[in-house]
Order: structure tokens, then C-alpha cells, then sequence
């Protein structure tokens, strides 16, 4: 061996490897701590909101009064009206999301592709208050005049809404769904004869359907979970769906209710309790909604590595 | 020829679908321009507001927004890339891992008007903040956790594999790694995502509703335990709450508002395919 | 020559000084259960060019990554038998394996630029190991740098991206890399393979030259280039070490049928 001038350090100095060993520890703390904040929540909506199970009684949750002044806390006119308002904005956004979707994923060229993706993504960027503004000003009067609904605050208009927020977060899963889709498939409905467009109705569509689901879902929970937009254009009214036609009338939604009332509130009445006990209602429901969700995607991904391997 | 036919009907079908997600986009905004532009003055943008805030400016919310969104940096960007190296770098498949990653997905679906009631139970009454600043910021940064999370994430992920490997052969240590190879090549996307995550802190109402904002103060804030008024809760005011607003300052709070968090989006675009086109790999 | 070749499998018998990599009974198991190695007993001896050769899934690249502990890297790798580097155990718990990698630097298949200039990529392992004299760094690059046949190509930009270099020389520019770090040992899992002639040759030749003062162990993507370089020669198939050789005996004269059928071509 010639003569080195090279003189490197002895293995990690001692110092080096207490640097290394509080760091991996700092960043494995941060990793747990996910878990502890959902805990937190979950803690801490128990907390507040149990207390009502006490002040008051079950069944009068479940009536259909909400009318807090009286004491009547009934439940079912909040989550209906969160139901009715929900529905309408996924039976919108749905459709128009998915043809969307397979727009940008197949038909459009290139560089309207590259165009429209980042341009859906700032309507996802969009303030759900200035939406709401928007809603309130401009959306709603349009109902009253053209629909001739009393006013124009309506379950109706908190739908279209709710599927504006819906929609980017639905035609950006949906559309990476339908991408995913191997060429081969495609390549080989083209090669048997077939049109683009059987293609992908008959196709990639059906490949992609999993994927599309999962964008459903997603979109659901968006807009159950939305609460300003709600709040400024569904009149808040909070009464019990009696046909269709309810659509067009204002509705409370369960968001709603919490960020209108929250604020005038006695700390520890029954009605603060009961606000936390729609909180964690609320939980329960993006959980179940979005564990579906990612159940399914995982699903997907197990059969797929099975597929290709 | 009837198959041709379904195709093109289907075809324009879609083609109007998209437009009608898309050009509302553009009508909303070109409308909030058309209607806010004329409030906009300097003396709009930094002067306290008068007459019970149907005159003067939006100082005070514009820096209180300013200073949330920072505050939230502040406690989720550390956080949420310390956690992103975990799962991507040193997590393995076990079911502690599996309940992080569920916890964040939860995190992410929860609506924001719980976290709203959880910031006020936690941060304001139990640990007895006050609405405030902090609280706020807490608040905000449990919310943005799991997009900073998920997009870092990617990042980290997208780095190539070879690289760790090389650099593990030549006697480094994984966190040598990840620090001197990993993160400054991850870092553009990391970057992105904490631009978008903090630009939906921003917008957001539901969560300051109760643990930070307030309506009308006299002062800037002089501390974090001090309340704010932010831009969001102030155009909720604005237009439902106060009798005689006028409304080109309804539509120009609007405006400062999607100017702030459009630009946010339009600055982390720019750095993705910035960073895209520079890419040694 | 030949009888003393046929004294033992690990067939060491070419120089007197003692063998710098001792290999005894390594089995090396993957997580599903594939066996990767089974029972390979070797000695590698000093400032030799060692050549591991043999049809793909023979593990080669396993025993490879073995020496330098690089399969710690993969979940679920059970390891038994043990390795010695210099008469040291460097398998099982409690080794130093960031030093063992500084003392055995490797070279693999595909030439991975760190994305860096090409000084940065050099001198990246006297980074790590906290060596940030500037002359230091220097003397080193320029001394590697030169061992790889690159310095010459490249002494006048070596603050351009290292990923602008052709493929033959970022594949020189990891070995030098590996260099810097002056290892006692040097492993190269087929690091010729993706390249042209030209470049392969170069590549030959710095491993000629740099024998004298490394130990080195490759697996060479072919048996011409196990041939042209072998000092000793190990022919694995499937996991096992069918047997050793010195020079070309394996290759002109094999003992073992698999050998011959190999090393003639019947399969591959």
C-alpha cells in the first residue's frame, strides 16, 4: 500500500452517532404523533359531547324538532338535511365529474390536458367561504327567479355547490384511475376493431372502476364534511324532508348547525353538549366513509400486484 | 355507422361536460374582479377598517391571515416532513404502521368544522389558550398535517432507489442519506405540497370560526394569545352579518382573499415544473 | 498446480500471505423462503482479482452484497455461516458497518451518478466519513480519479453535473468514487455490462492496475471477461460453489462437468 495523505476520521465519532439516534427518534415520534392527534380529537369530542347523553335523553335526539331555545334537540332534521344536500351535490357530481374525467384522460390532447388538470386544481383552491359569497349573491337569486322556489336559499343550490368543491378532488382520483389503466387493454380493443369510444366505455372504464368508486366516495366525504358554503346558501332552516319538492326548500345541515350555533352557546349547557355530540357524529361518519375509500383502493392494489407480478 | 355516431355524440357530450366544470371557474372569478376591482385602493389593503367596517381597510385581516398561515407553517411543515421521512424511509410493514397510515387518512377526511370544535375543546378551554393566535395555529396545523404527510411523502418516494443504495455503500448512515441525497432532491415537491396545504389553512373559516378569529378589534395583535381577524371570517361577516355593507367591499374582500390563495396555488405550480425541468434523474 | 488445486474446495493456494476475505459455510435466505446461497465456503486472497462467475441466480451478487453487508438492506434476509475480513467476523450483530463499507466499497451493475458534480460525486464518501479538508479532497480526487482512466476526460469540468457523462464514464466515475474512499477491498456486481467495448476495456485495464494495491472480487458479465481476468476463478450455479480455480485452469481444464458444460457454452 503506498503512503496515504488521506486521513480520514475513525467511525462515526460517538457524537455522531448520538446525533443520528436522537434524529431517527425525533422523526419516529413524528410519525406516531398522526396517531395521537386522531386520538386527541376523538378524546376530545368524547369529552364535550357525552355529557349530553346525560342532559338529555336519547329519543328526544332522535325527534324531529331541532329547536334548542325549547330544549328540543332532535337530531333527524340536521343529519336529513346534511343527507339531502349531500346526495344532490354526488348525484351531480358524479356524472359531470366522470365525463370530465375520461375528457381529460382520454379525448383531450396533450396540451390541453397538461391545460385543464392544474386548471381543475384551482377550483379546488378555492375558499369555501368565496364559493359560499358567490353562492349567496349571485347563485341563489337564480334559483328563486328561474326555479321560483319562495327563496332562493335552498338544499338545491347548497348541492351545486357542494359538487363544485366535490368535483376536483372527484375528477382528480377518477381521472388517475383511468391512467392507470395499462395501455395494453386499450391497445388491445383497438387492435380487435373497436372505437375509442368503445374502448373506453367497454373497457377502460370497467378497468377503472374501482378507482372511479374510491373518487366517489372521496367526493362524498368532501361534501358532507363542507360547512361555510353550506351555511351561507341552505337558508338553515332545519326541518324534516317531506317529499321530493324538499329539495327546493332551505335545509340545516349538521355543519351548519354547529358553526352557526357554536357561537352563542353556554359553555356546558346541554346545547353546547349536544353540538360536540354532532361533532362526533360528523367523526364517525368521514371515518367510516373515508376507511371505505381507502379499503377499496388497497384492494385494488393487492389484486393489481398479484396481476402484474 | 351508427358506431360512429354514439362516439361523437358521446364525445361532445363530454366535451360539454368539462365545460361546464370548467368555464364556472373562470366566470367566478373573472366576476369577483369585475365586482372587487374597484374597491381595491392602498388605502383598502392597509388601512384599519371604520364604521363598524363598512368603510376604511382590511389591514387587520389581511395580516392576521398572514400571520395564521405562517404560525401553521411553522408547527406543521416540521412536522409533517419529520412524518412523511418516517413512513418513507424507515417505517416497515408492521400494524403500527398500518394504523398511521389509517390515522392520517382519517385526519385528512375529518371535517373542518370538527376540527374547529376540537381546537376549541383542546386548545382553547382545556389548555386553557383562549381564542388566540396559538390556538388558531394548532388548530390549522393538526388540519394541514396529513396533505403535507401524503405529498412529502411522494416526494420522498419519487427519489430513485439507487440513490440510497449508492449512498449507503459508500458508509453513510440512513440519516446521512436521506439529508446530504434524499431531501434535496425531494425537496421541489415537498415544497409544493406544503404550498398547497398551507393555502387551504388559508381559506379555511370553520376552524378559526371558534379558536381564533374575532370580528372587530380595534388593534393589530400584540401577541400569539392574542385573537385576529382574518380575511375568511371577515368576508362571512361582511356578508351575512352586517346590515348596510356596501357591496363593492363585500366583492374586494373577496377578491384580497382568492388573490392571496390563488397566488400560493400559482407559486407552487411554478415550482413544480421549474423543478421538473431541472431534474438530474 | 492442479493437485494442489484439488486439496480443498476453497482451493487457496496461490500466494502465502493470508487470505483477506474468509468465507465459512454462508447460507443466505431470502423472506419467501428462496435460498440464495447455500453452505459457500471460500478464501479470497489479497491484491488478486477474484472472479465469481456463473449463469444468473447463481448468487453471485448475494455473496457480493454479502462482504459489504449490503443485504441488511432488504427486509427478512436470514444470514448464517459467517465472513471474516483481515481474520474479523464482519456478519452478525454488533458489526461497525458503516466502517466495513468504507474498508469495501462496491460498484454495481448500472453507473448511478449521485445527482451531484462530478468533484461532489467523488469525494461524497470522504463527506461522509467527515473528511472536509479542502486539500484532502483534492489530492484524493485527482489520485482516484486518475486510478479510473477518467481524469484525463473530465479534469477540466469537474463542476459539471455528473449526469451529463456518457454511460462508460459515470461508470468510471463510481469506481472512482469508491477509490476516494481508499478501500482495502473492491466489488463489482458486472459493472461493464451496460457499456460498449471501449469502455469495458478501460475498465479492464484500471482493475489490472489497481489490483496490485486492492483486493478485488468480481462478477463479470461473461466468460471472456471472467477468462481475461480471473487470478481466481469461482464457478456458482444455483447456489452452491461448484468449484475454484486458478488463472484459466477452470476455464481450459474444469474438473467439474457443470463447469465444463458452462464454461463451453452447453448452457447459460
Amino acid at each position: 500500500m503506498p503512503t496515504s495523505l488521506l486521513t480520514l476520521k475513525p467511525q462515526p465519532a460517538p457524537r455522531g452517532r448520538w446525533t443520528e439516534f436522537i434524529t431517527e427518534a425525533l422523526i419516529r415520534a413524528a410519525g406516531y404523533s398522526a396517531v395521537l392527534f386522531v386520538g386527541l380529537i376523538l378524546l376530545f369530542l368524547l369529552r364535550e359531547g357525552l355529557p349530553a347523553f346525560a342532559e338529555v335523553q336519547v329519543t328526544d335526539l332522535f325527534s324531529a324538532r331541532w329547536y334548542p331555545i325549547e330544549a328540543h334537540f332532535g337530531l333527524l332534521p340536521l343529519i336529513s338535511g346534511s343527507l339531502i344536500v349531500t346526495a344532490g351535490a354526488v348525484l351531480i357530481a358524479v356524472p359531470f365529474g366522470l365525463a370530465t374525467a375520461i375528457f381529460i384522460a382520454e379525448i383531450a390532447p396533450r396540451w390541453l390536458r397538461e391545460f385543464l388538470k392544474p386548471f381543475i386544481e384551482v377550483l379546488g383552491g378555492l375558499p369555501s367561504v368565496v364559493l359560499g359569497f358567490m353562492g349567496m349573491l349571485v347563485l341563489a337569486p337564480w334559483v328563486r327567479e328561474t326555479l321560483g322556489t319562495p327563496t332562493g336559499l335552498t338544499a338545491f343550490t347548497g348541492s351545486v355547490l357542494l359538487a363544485g368543491m366535490a368535483l376536483p378532488t372527484l375528477v382528480s382520483v377518477a381521472e388517475d384511475a383511468l391512467d392507470a389503466v395499462p395501455r395494453s387493454y386499450r391497445d388491445a380493443a383497438l387492435a380487435l376493431g373497436a372505437t375509442p369510444w368503445q374502448t373506453i366505455w367497454r373497457v377502460t372504464l370497467p378497468a377503472a372502476r374501482t378507482g372511479v368508486l374510491t373518487a366517489t366516495m372521496l367526493g362524498i366525504g368532501r361534501a358532507i364534511g363542507e360547512t361555510m358554503t353550506v351555511m351561507m346558501v341552505t337558508g338553515n332552516a332545519a326541518r324534516l324532508p317531506d317529499g321530493p319538492a324538499a329539495l327546493f326548500l332551505p335545509v340545516r345541515t349538521m355543519t351548519a348547525t354547529i358553526a352557526a350555533e357554536m357561537g352563542e352557546v353556554a359553555n356546558g349547557s346541554a346545547h353546547y353538549h349536544v353540538l360536540f355530540t354532532i361533532g362526533i357524529a360528523l367523526f364517525v361518519i368521514s371515518f367510516v366513509v373515508n376507511l371505505a375509500a381507502s379499503a377499496v383502493v388497497f384492494q385494488q392494489k393487492k389484486r393489481s400486484e398479484r396481476l402484474l407480478s | 355507422m351508427t358506431r360512429l355516431l354514439t362516439q361523437r355524440l358521446a364525445f361532445a357530450l363530454f366535451t360539454l361536460a368539462t365545460l361546464a366544470t370548467t368555464l364556472p371557474i373562470v366566470l367566478i372569478v373573472a366576476y369577483i374582479v369585475l365586482a372587487g376591482g374597484p374597491a381595491i385602493s392602498t388605502e383598502f389593503l392597509t388601512a384599519m377598517p371604520r364604521d363598524g367596517m363598512r368603510a376604511g381597510g382590511l389591514w387587520p385581516a389581511i395580516v392576521g391571515t398572514v400571520l395564521l398561515t405562517l404560525g401553521t407553517g411553522l408547527i406543521a411543515v416540521p412536522l409533517g416532513v419529520a412524518a412523511a421521512i418516517y413512513l418513507a424511509e424507515y417505517a416497515k410493514d408492521t400494524a403500527l404502521t398500518r394504523a398511521i397510515r389509517i390515522a392520517i387518512i382519517n385526519l385528512a377526511g375529518i371535517p373542518s368544522v370538527v376540527y374547529g370544535l376540537f381546537g376549541l375543546g383542546l386548545f382553547v378551554l382545556f389548555l386553557g389558550f383562549g381564542t388566540s393566535i396559538l390556538a388558531g395555529c394548532l388548530t390549522l396545523a393538526i388540519m394541514t398535517l396529513p396533505v403535507i404527510i401524503s405529498t412529502t411523502e411522494e416526494a420522498l418516494r419519487a427519489v430513485p432507489q439507487s440513490f440510497r443504495v449508492v449512498s449507503i455503500s459508500l458508509g453513510g448512515t440512513q440519516w446521512q442519506t436521506i439529508r446530504r441525497v434524499v431531501l434535496p432532491q425531494a425537496l421541489p415537491g415537498i415544497l409544493t405540497g406544503v404550498i398547497l396545504g398551507l393555502e387551504r389553512a388559508a381559506g379555511e373559516t370553520a376552524p378559526i370560526l371558534f379558536t381564533a378569529a374575532a370580528f372587530f378589534l380595534p388593534r393589530l395583535p400584540g401577541s400569539a394569545l392574542d385573537a385576529t381577524m382574518a380575511l375568511p371570517y371577515h368576508l362571512f361577516v361582511i356578508s351575512t352579518q352586517v346590515p348596510g355593507m356596501p357591496i363593492t367591499l363585500q366583492y374586494g374582500t373577496a377578491l384580497v382573499l382568492l388573490v392571496f390563495v390563488l397566488s400560493m396555488n400559482l407559486i407552487a405550480t411554478l415550482i413544480r415544473s421549474r423543478a421538473r425541468a431541472r431534474r438530474q434523474w | 498446480m492442479t493437485a494442489s488445486a484439488a486439496r480443498a474446495a476453497d482451493g487457496y493456494t496461490m500466494t502465502s500471505a493470508p487470505p483477506k476475505i474468509v468465507i465459512e459455510n454462508l447460507s443466505v435466505q431470502y423472506r419467501d423462503g428462496t435460498e440464495s446461497l447455500r453452505d459457500v465456503s471460500l478464501s479470497i486472497p489479497p491484491n488478486q482479482i477474484t472472479v465469481l462467475f456463473g449463469p444468473a441466480g447463481g448468487g453471485k451478487s448475494t455473496l457480493l452484497r454479502a462482504i459489504n453487508r449490503l443485504n441488511d438492506l432488504v427486509d427478512g434476509v436470514r444470514v448464517t455461516g459467517r465472513i471474516l475480513l483481515d481474520g474479523e467476523t464482519i456478519t452478525g450483530p454488533g458489526v461497525d458497518t458503516v466502517g466495513l463499507r468504507r474498508r469495501v466499497g462496491m460498484v454495481f451493475a448500472q453507473p448511478v451518478p449521485l445527482p451531484m458534480t462530478i468533484r461532489q460525486n467523488v469525494v461524497y464518501g470522504l463527506e461522509l466519513a467527515g473528511q472536509r479538508n479542502a486539500a484532502q479532497q483534492a489530492w484524493a480526487l485527482e489520485k482516484s480519479l486518475r486510478a479510473a482512466a477518467l481524469w484525463d476526460e473530465v479534469h477540466d469540468r469537474l463542476d459539471a453535473p455528473a449526469a451529463a457523462l456518457s454511460g462508460g464514464q459515470q461508470q468510471r466515475l463510481c469506481l472512482a468514487r469508491v477509490l476516494a474512499l481508499e478501500p482495502e477491498v473492491i466489488l463489482l456486481d458486472e459493472p461493464t455490462s451496460g457499456l460498449d467495448p471501449i469502455s469495458t476495456a478501460k475498465v479492464e485495464q484500471s482493475l489490472q492496475e489497481i489490483k496490485r494495491n486492492y483486493t478485488v472480487v468480481i462478477v463479470p458479465h461473461s466468460v471472456q471477461q471472467a477468462a481475461r481476468l480471473a487470478d481466481l476463478a469461482a464457478f456458482f450455479l444455483q447456489g452452491e460453489l461448484v468449484e475454484v480455480g486458478i488463472g484459466r485452469d477452470l476455464f481450459l481444464t474444469p474438473r467439474d462437468p457443470r463447469t465444463d458444460d458452462y464454461v463451453t457454452g452447453r448452457f447459460g
